[in-house]
């Protein structure tokens, strides 16, 4: 690991500012993934502003109806509360899907959405990576992709974005908060947080330098029944292959996203409207543009078949 | 003297792969500012109930603060990337990876790890569980595998839920299912995973 200063700010814009001012700062939250790649020196922060004591861990009404989480809400908490186990279930079985019980009480809100790809050829220093060193080239395309993005990729990047919660919050269409350097707040919709990679793969979300998460927001509850059928390699403690979040109504209409599928969580509104027709014709909507690699065509029919099962759960319910 | 020779030979790998990337990176930025020197900082923790002053490196974990420095050697470093589960220790009554956390970040905390739960004339009773139930073999894995069980039995009785949880509404209770799901944060090499969860579920005072 590479050598660091620390502090502790006090205050949101104070933890903004600090980061912003100094060359190499990075916010430090749970640490439970930056601390990891600090490790493996793919992350190699000169300065961290931990924000552990800017009181950002309470989950409170909001004006709407809906529930403002605040950014420092571990997983376990926030899986756990009342309200959210009740009208977003969507989100608690999200989480629990995800990482272990050590992680997840560790893990915060705004750090989990910011976590970062587990591309093993992201991981690997000595494999050329442009998420991990802008120009260097992508070793997975070509490589072993089995775990990778079947759509939305480029020609310079086929990460994934591994989360489960965020997935689960891209169905809900949340809304992320956050403080500037300058004090100036902005609100992103969940569906413009995370990029594509495109030409600039290094970039996982659209966050500015020293702009600081300070809460999720989601919008009052959509009802209907909550789902997320994680499909991956063991029973626990993996990550996806392919997931699918989903709120599903009466009449059998519903929202869906996929996780393990894209470098984003992947919903597409159009595959929405189509939700009654069953599961071939959401994902053949959803997958439209999919471009998988041999490694990983499975994906596509794999999501197609976790999503039955969803509909299937939710006409038991 | 071995571990010497791994470490210069790391270094110079990383080297030489630091250059060759240099000089094929088609435009190179400006040169990376040189590293600062190491920093040191004063962190005072309570462990097992004792309040201990310490001046770490700022790269210190958890683990190796508790390790290295406080000679509490029975948490392990397993994968030392959050992984294994072998260093999970108990802070603030709750089980976390102590590899994946830095020392600075728990100014003031409280910790509990293997050798606070109990001692071999006392054994917390989780312990004694795993002795019963044969809940290990090598044993390397044990001390976290027993600070995640005590941790895991807290969780269910306040009501934190899981992924093998049927109903969300309701309250979980301490089945086999529930302490597999749970402790999958925790692997094995021996494979004791089938006694671990029988000795949990004896001190649960539930059925297996």
């Amino acid at each position: 690991m590479k050598p660091f200063t620390y502090e502790r700010a006090k205050t949101p814009a104070e933890a903004a500012a600090a980061v912003a001012r100094q060359p190499g700062a990075k916010f430090l939250a749970g640490g439970t993934n930056l601390l990891d790649l600090m490790k493996l020196e793919i992350e190699t922060p000169r300065h961290l502003v931990d924000v552990q004591d800017l009181k950002l861990d309470r989950i409170e009404p909001a004006t709407d109806g809906g529930l403002r989480i605040g950014a420092l809400v571990t997983n376990t908490a926030l899986a756990a509360d009342t309200r959210v186990r009740r009208d977003y279930g969507v989100l608690t079985r999200a989480i629990v899907a995800g990482a272990s019980g050590q992680l997840r009480n560790k893990a915060t809100t705004a750090g989990n959405l910011l976590q970062g790809t587990r591309c093993p050829y992201f991981y690997d220093p000595n494999m050329p990576c442009n998420k991990r060193k802008p120009g260097s080239g992508c070793a997975a395309i070509g490589g072993y992709s089995r775990q990778l993005a079947v759509i939305g990729s480029s020609d310079q990047c086929i990460a994934t974005y591994p989360g489960d919660m965020a997935v689960a919050m891209r169905v809900l269409d949340a809304t992320v908060e956050t403080v500037k350097a300058d004090g100036t707040t902005r609100a992103i919709p969940i569906a413009d947080f995370h990029r594509l990679p495109g030409d600039k793969p290094h970039l996982d979300n659209n966050l500015e330098a020293g702009e600081l998460i300070t809460a999720v927001t989601l919008p009052r509850p959509l009802g209907g029944t909550h789902h997320y059928e994680k499909v991956r390699d063991r029973a626990s403690y993996a990550f996806a292959l392919v997931s699918v979040a989903a709120v599903i109504q009466k009449d059998g209409s519903g929202r869906v996203a996929f996780g393990g599928v894209a470098h984003k969580p992947w919903r597409v509104e159009a595959a929405d409207a189509v939700m009654t027709q069953g599961a071939a014709a959401v994902t053949a909507k959803a997958f439209a543009n999919a471009r998988p690699t041999e490694d990983n065509a499975f994906k596509i029919p794999l999501a197609t078949r976790a999503l039955a099962a969803t509909i299937a759960e939710g006409k038991s319910a | 003297m071995m571990s010497e020779i791994e470490m210069s030979r790391r270094g110079v790998l990383a080297g030489s792969a630091a250059a060759a990337a240099l000089a094929t990176a088609p435009h190179v930025e400006a040169q990376p500012a040189k590293a600062p020197a190491p920093a040191t900082m004063p962190v005072s923790l309570t462990v097992n109930g004792k309040r201990r002053d310490l001046n770490l490196d700022t790269r210190t974990t958890l683990l190796d603060a508790l390790r290295e420095h406080l000679k509490l050697t029975g948490t392990k470093k397993g994968c030392d990337h959050g992984q294994c589960g072998a260093c999970t220790v108990i802070v603030g009554g709750e089980r976390i990876n102590s590899c994946l956390s830095l020392a600075v970040q728990h100014q003031g905390d409280e910790v509990t790890t293997i050798e606070g739960l109990g001692t071999p004339d006392r054994l917390h009773p989780m312990q004694a569980a795993f002795v019963r139930h044969d809940g290990y073999q090598c044993g390397y894995c044990t001390p976290g595998q027993i600070c995640s069980a005590v941790a895991v039995l807290d969780e269910i009785k306040r009501g934190v839920p899981s992924h093998v949880q049927a109903d969300l509404s309701q309250r979980p209770q301490p089945t086999n299912i529930e302490m597999r799901e749970r402790m999958s944060g925790n692997i094995c090499r021996c494979g004791a995973y089938s006694n671990i969860a029988e000795a949990m579920a004896e001190v649960a005072g539930a059925t297996a």
